[in-house]
């Protein structure tokens, strides 16, 4: 870990030592009688949950920081105890400037209640007063693209629109440090790209943000320091690529694993297809493609490769008579990615109207290690720069 | 400074969401809305008048008994009100609570000033039948005002202990329910004070700072012929001792609340 010193100039956030144990008891005794007969057993019924422990690193004015981690590792108790909601056991935390109150999207959005109301409830939420939401309210309907609907209450509202709209109030937040939890786990690509754009516009104002978040594509792009919180400590700490690739490292593990076990019972149709990865070197992968047919159907095979979500590659072998159990070998060139982790899906496809006749029932995925500050996303694009001047 | 901070921009804009958005889901799917808030009182204005006026003949001897009786009651209620609607409000608000930091005591204010919007509104009424009753108004009513900060502040401690212990022990509700049941009979609200001869009986029931409030407020609107606490003692200083049961328990709720804050959001 680095070393601190006493010197606070320039911290935004200081965490220091800070532990935090939940009780979560057995049966909730959130009655008094309960209360009476375990105080005169004297018997704990609840059972110490250490959500963090001995957690300490320092978040700098100007961040972008990532806190990353598997679900229940603690990372959202952080962020909530930096915004003071949850109180430490042990340890302080030192803040520097104003935190934004917020931690997610659209709290506090009431469905009863129309668009409209819910944009000024939500902009108090944040410490706007009435005249500052009137003066706002036209550019937060208008990102939001929502001007037909802001009668209407919100229970009538997509979760699309929803989020949204809470988006467009969220950005108005004015404190020096932001603190976002998982902001880009809801919406769709469209509302992904708007919030790709602020962030954009947060990293160009040199606002210190906190980020929680999966997404290791966005950890990577945006964010210039990162911590890793696993099982309630704090067991790396760097720079984003780095914190990444360990993520993905083991998140595959566990995702590899979890699929073993859970190798059961084929589906009891004519055909299944699956993946492994059975070979990764430095520029290829080698694919291997099990296939169970109980017919003997004309069709072709094909695989693409997924990253963050999106298809970056599709590619089918020839159509061909499959019968019976066999595999096929793919080698996949992997030298026009750029690091990160990918997936790979398989189909099978009759060869008459190519009808898709079976998905793939898992999903391989690989990591291509190393890091490449002058690129970002999948493609690797092969370009040289010229200054003139 | 705390009063600065207590008061400011943030948190008077946030108040005023919290208590609109409560009035706004109050009456949302009735057909009369925000009529409601007078209409309810109106309505029980009615029934009080035919049950005890008409069938009791219970405060015969008392001038305007029906206002007399109206105006404890609209007391009462907003009392009863404020602290069963404060009581839930920090759980109700669980959402608000577990994810943003803002004051957790707003939360309980607000309940608070919609229930004293509601009084305000039930005294206009009782007021209109005042005029309608030709009720000597007097100049002691500019005592009203202290006489209802006084209930406000009672409730106000009582409701802050209530939701915080409540967060924690969800038996609370019931209880309460219990107490404001029996607390009830025993504050003059239904029958005047001297139906009870028993002058230690009188000392202990105007205690409570609710019963002390009402009759008080009876006294300097209504009628003269309110036995209050400072005839009951017999010293115009027994007023003090309800005062100062009404700031002890409101210092109480207030710390009580302050200590149990800090951990609403990981025990809702």
């Amino acid at each position: 870990m680095a070393s601190r010193s006493n010197d606070l100039e320039g911290i935004a956030i200081r965490v220091s030592d800070v532990s935090k144990t939940f009780k979560l008891p057995h049966e909730r005794t959130s009655s008094l009688k309960g209360l009476l007969v375990n105080f005169f057993r004297r018997t704990k019924t609840f059972e110490k949950q250490k959500a963090l422990q001995d957690i300490s690193f320092d978040i700098h004015k100007g961040d972008f920081f990532a806190i990353v981690g598997r679900n229940g590792s603690g990372k959202s108790t952080l962020l909530k105890m930096l915004a003071g909601i949850y109180i430490p056991d042990a340890g302080t935390i030192y803040v520097d400037g104003k935190l934004t109150p917020f931690i997610e999207l659209g709290v506090g959005f009431n469905p009863e209640l129309t668009g409209r109301e819910n944009v000024f409830l939500n902009g108090a939420l944040l410490g706007f007063n009435h005249r500052d939401m009137d003066a706002m309210y036209d550019d937060i309907v208008e990102f939001a693209e929502l001007e037909r609907f802001m009668d209407q209450k919100l229970k009538n509202y997509s979760s699309g629109m929803q989020v949204r709209l809470a988006f467009s109030i969220a950005i108005r937040a004015k404190g020096d440090i932001l603190l976002l939890d998982e902001v880009l786990a809801v919406g769709d690509t469209a509302f992904q790209q708007k919030c790709y754009n602020y962030f954009e516009e947060l990293k160009a104002q040199q606002r210190t943000v906190v980020f929680v978040s999966h997404d290791m594509g966005a950890v990577r792009r945006f964010c210039n320091r990162a911590v890793y919180v696993s099982a309630g400590t704090l067991i790396a700490e760097g720079t984003p690529s780095k914190i990444a690739e360990r993520y993905e490292i083991d998140n595959l593990e566990s995702v590899q694993k979890a699929e073993a076990a859970d190798a059961g019972p084929k589906v009891s149709n004519l055909r299944s297809v699956r993946t492994k990865i059975v070979e990764q070197t430095a520029d290829r992968v080698v694919i291997k493609v099990l296939y169970t047919s109980k017919d003997d159907l004309s069709m072709y095979a094909g695989i693409s490769v997924i990253r963050d979500g999106f298809s970056v590659g599709e590619i089918n072998t020839l159509p061909q008579v499959l019968v019976g159990d066999g595999y096929i070998h793919y080698s996949l060139d992997i030298t026009p990615f750029n690091p990160g982790m990918y997936e790979i899906t398989v189909a099978l496809f009759a060869q008459k109207n190519r009808e898709l006749v079976s998905l793939g029932r898992n999903k391989s995925r690989f990591i291509i290690k190393g890091r490449d500050d002058t690129r970002g996303a999948s493609v690797k694009l092969a370009d040289t720069w010229s200054h003139e001047v | 400074m705390i009063v600065n901070k207590i008061l400011s921009r943030q948190n008077r804009a946030l108040l005023r969401e919290l208590v609109t958005t409560d009035f706004k889901l109050r009456y949302q799917g009735s057909v009369l809305g925000y009529t409601w808030s007078l209409l309810r009182p109106l309505l029980l204005f009615c029934i009080l008048y035919v049950v005890f006026v008409k069938f009791l003949r219970l405060g015969s001897g008392v001038p305007h008994f029906p206002i007399y009786l109206l105006l404890g009651i609209v007391l009462w209620n907003f009392f009863a009100e404020m602290t069963s609607q404060s009581l839930g409000s920090i759980v109700v608000r669980g959402d608000l609570i577990r994810k943003i930091r803002i004051p957790r005591w707003i939360v309980v204010i607000s309940s608070s000033v919609s229930a004293l919007i509601n009084l305000l509104l039930n005294l206009v009424v009782v007021a209109i039948f005042m005029v309608l009753n030709r009720v000597d108004i007097t100049f002691s009513v500019i005592w009203l005002p202290f006489i209802l900060a006084e209930i406000y502040a009672f409730a106000l401690g009582v409701s802050l202990f209530l939701a915080a212990a409540f967060v924690k022990y969800r038996d609370v509700s019931h209880i309460w329910e219990v107490v404001l049941q029996g607390l009830f009979y025993i504050t003059p609200i239904l029958y005047p004070l001297t139906l009870i001869t028993n002058v230690t009986f009188q000392k202990l029931l105007l205690l409570n700072p609710v019963a002390q409030a009402i009759q008080d407020a009876r006294n300097v609107t209504v009628t003269k012929d309110t036995l209050t606490i400072a005839e009951v003692f017999h010293s115009a200083g027994a007023r003090l001792l309800t005062v100062s049961i009404t700031i002890v328990i409101l210092v109480l709720g207030i710390l009580y609340f302050k200590k149990e804050a800090k951990y609403f959001a990981e025990n809702i």
